[in-house]
């Protein structure tokens, strides 16, 4: 019934991703120095690192997790936020490689007093890293950051603009439940303005031939973000009404008030994703949820507690598989060369 | 004793008489003493210096309303030696500088200070804007009588908005004694609060935060409602939206003392020039909307608009090379504004004498300055320029000492040729092409 453009990717078996075939055959898989955004990558690149993730997990999950793979590359995480959970996949994925990870974590304040963060960039670059992995709290930082050195940039999430390996491990996370994205129907609650993972989604979520919808009070909308792709809706039970994946945002809390919401008790009491909310969707919709969670805020935790329904376990244990699938990618051209 | 000088063979451009003709022009020292098609057609009186010009354009020198300066405070990004050379090579042979300096320009001394520095470089003429509120802060009133003898030809706190109804009430009210005009940044403070583009969906899709265009239009609403309470004189900078524009046109059919300016970016660019996060198009307020654009450009061809100013604000590259959202506003527009308004002309938006009279007669009207026209007893101030001349702007060439402009690399057609102030010539192509 649902018509796509993009073929619509099989539920990929975990294959030795080396030998599935692109569509041109001479073309690499993903013809791509750096992964900034989910914008732009079409639907055939975005299968290509959901399957080769597919094969990563099934690593995952043995005994013996590390290849050397990557031996002898170095991969920074240069944190420019606080992030336990990001980071942490990501030095993992890139040790079950066998790649050298260096951690820096740089409070952005030291960084607007001194040193820009284009020194930062022509500093790390002279020590030849072979993939910087980049968050900053500014949207563009990493792409500015990409521009100024020759190694493979991976946006860990930059301001309120991206967040693409996010929505890859979601992806991969509903395309293991449902076998497919495509017709499925996603709505994605909360701070919809302020997130960069909703934006990712979306973009992701499009592409792949699902539908989309965003609930949030109009104030933790950004203007027209329906012309992203989204059918908008400010009443949770119209939202989720038949909903497939309920995707839940974290609200920061320097937005719990002032003029977005005026306290966390009527957020919750109207955005708030309980069971009672949760009977509008669909009996088997699954719940999601970037974390970490602020129980009795955006979620009951009785909900995101839920083994049958909540995914948010997943989505950690996938993250892993999906960093190390753009790992691979990312560095295929350096290898092969 | 001042030698006489004939400029001939020139298409005299005079948007104020709108003489659009083959003639010459004669300069005794610093003054235009004849001008007209058939003024040399008894030949060149004897003893003067002739200047051929070869059938290219001689129009008054540009006035340009809105130029942001270094100095003092910032002179790394521009001096006003710096500046004057810009404008000099940009055809512009008075401007009018902002207050927004360190320190700020709030008192009869810094309006000394400027007209000092600009009689040391001798280049362009160079008047002070000065503070509406001691200090730009928007809470006290400037002493703006004694600036306004002092030389101060207009009053605004450059890129701050007046934000207090009430100081503004008071400083359209007490200005109108002087006869002076205060001159607004358009944008309601709290509303554009972090805002780094135009509010829309490109801004959503980049995750930065936007400046609601509501927020230029509110503080242009409060402000026509103040004019109409007091009478005072008002002048709304940098118009960049299609309602302000309404608003404006609507003020002047009432018949308010009101005026406003756009400057060529917002006719030119779009907020799509952000592209990739190009901190060379941020701008305040931001660019727009195609729309808006299109706005702009009814509004110059109708009068709404009465002037074109460069708004040239310098930024050296530690201002512009961070993350969007961090980097500092402002292009630098002295050496871009002619062929700028130009390709509007030749794009068939504008007529020349709209185009030439939004950088020349009104904008000195409005800062009541005896300048921008072609007639004998005016100050020789001339800018001579080849309509047809296709050029690459290139920031290497910039006199500016710093090069944020988001035209590098554009292919344009008209260039200024000559510059003359006060009957000196400040700049020349040929003989800086020889250099």
């Amino acid at each position: 019934m649902i018509d796509s453009a993009a073929p619509a990717p099989a539920p990929a078996p975990a294959g030795v991703p080396t030998t599935d075939a692109p569509p041109v055959p001479s073309a690499p898989p993903f013809p791509h120095r750096d992964l900034l955004t989910i914008q732009g990558l079409p639907a055939r690149e975005i299968s290509v690192l959901l399957d080769l993730a597919d094969s990563y997990v099934a690593q995952n999950r043995k005994r013996d997790k590390k290849t050397s793979l990557l031996r002898g590359h170095t991969l920074i995480n240069l944190f420019f936020e606080n992030s336990t959970r990001t980071r942490t996949s990501f030095e993992l994925a890139a040790k079950r490689l066998g790649a050298d990870v260096i951690n820096m974590t740089v409070q952005a304040s030291s960084i607007a007093k001194g040193e820009t963060l284009i020194d930062t960039a022509m500093t790390l670059n002279a020590m030849h890293p072979d993939v910087l992995v980049v968050r900053h709290p500014e949207s563009g930082a990493v792409k500015l950051l990409a521009n100024k050195v020759n190694c493979a940039v991976i946006n860990a999430g930059d301001g309120q603009h991206e967040h693409p390996t996010q929505a890859l491990l979601d992806a991969l996370t509903i395309r293991r439940r449902k076998g497919n994205l495509d017709g499925l129907t996603v709505t994605i609650c909360g701070d919809v303005a302020h997130s960069r993972v909703a934006r990712s989604n979306i973009y992701l979520l499009n592409t792949m031939g699902a539908r989309v919808r965003v609930v949030a009070p109009p104030t933790l909308l950004p203007p027209a973000v329906e012309r992203l792709g989204v059918t908008v809706f400010h009443k949770m039970t119209d939202g989720i009404g038949d909903a497939d994946i309920v995707m839940m945002l974290r609200l920061q809390s320097e937005r719990m008030a002032g003029c977005y919401i005026p306290s966390v008790r009527e957020y919750f009491r109207f955005f708030g994703l309980t069971y009672e909310a949760l009977r509008a969707a669909k009996p088997d919709a699954l719940i999601m949820h970037p974390g970490p969670i602020n129980r009795g805020v955006e979620i009951d935790s009785e909900v995101a507690d839920d083994i049958k329904r909540s995914l948010i376990l997943d989505q950690v244990e996938l993250g892993v598989a999906v960093r190390m699938a753009c790992l691979d990618l990312l560095t295929r051209a350096r290898r092969a060369g | 004793m001042s030698q006489d000088i004939a400029y001939t063979n020139a298409r005299l451009l005079d948007p104020a008489s709108g003489l659009d003709a083959p003639g010459g022009l004669l300069t005794r020292g610093d003054r235009i003493i004849g001008v007209g098609p058939r003024l040399f057609n008894e030949g060149v009186p004897p003893g003067t210096i002739v200047v051929d010009l070869a059938g290219r354009c001689l129009a008054p020198g540009f006035v340009d309303m809105r130029v942001a300066i270094g100095e003092p405070g910032e002179e790394h990004k521009e001096s006003i030696q710096t500046a004057s050379r810009a404008a000099a090579a940009g055809g512009v042979t008075a401007l009018a500088c902002l207050p927004d300096t360190d320190p700020p320009i709030d008192d009869v001394s810094g309006v000394e200070f400027i007209a000092r520095r600009a009689r040391e470089v001798k280049l362009v003429k160079i008047f002070a804007q000065a503070a509406v509120t001691r200090g730009l802060e928007g809470r006290e009133l400037a002493e703006i009588g004694l600036l306004d003898e002092a030389g101060a030809v207009a009053f605004t706190d450059g890129a701050t908005p007046v934000a207090d109804a009430r100081v503004m009430a008071g400083a359209l009210s007490y200005a109108s004694t002087f006869g002076t005009v205060i001159v607004q940044h358009p944008e309601e403070p709290s509303l554009a609060r972090g805002g780094a583009m135009n509010g829309g969906e490109l801004s959503t899709r980049l995750g930065l935060p936007g400046v609601p265009r509501a927020a230029e239009v509110i503080l242009i609403e409060r402000d026509l409602r103040l004019v109409a309470m007091t009478g005072g004189r008002y002048h709304a900078a940098h118009v960049s939206t299609r309602e302000g524009v309404e608003e404006i046109r609507a003020a002047k059919q009432r018949g308010l003392p009101v005026t406003c300016d756009t400057s060529p970016a917002y006719f030119t660019l779009t907020e799509a020039d952000v592209g990739e996060y190009r901190t060379f198009a941020k701008l305040s307020p931001p660019l727009r909307t195609a729309d808006d654009q299109a706005a702009l450009l009814e509004g110059l061809a109708d009068g709404t608009i009465d002037a074109i100013a460069s708004d040239h604000r310098p930024q050296d590259q530690d201002s512009k090379r961070l993350p969007f959202a961090q980097a500092a506003f402002g292009i630098i527009g002295l050496e871009t504004l002619l062929p700028l308004t130009l390709a509007q002309v030749a794009n068939g938006r504008l007529s020349l004498a709209r185009a030439l009279g939004a950088i020349t007669h009104r904008p000195a009207d409005i800062l009541r300055l005896p300048l921008g026209r072609l007639a004998p007893g005016r100050a020789a101030d001339l800018t001579v320029f080849d309509p047809d001349q296709r050029w690459t702007i290139d920031e290497a060439g910039f006199r500016s000492k710093s090069k944020n402009s988001p035209f590098h690399g554009w292919k344009v057609t008209g260039r200024t040729v000559r510059c003359v102030v006060d009957g000196r010539s400040v700049f020349h192509a040929e003989a800086a092409a020889a250099n």
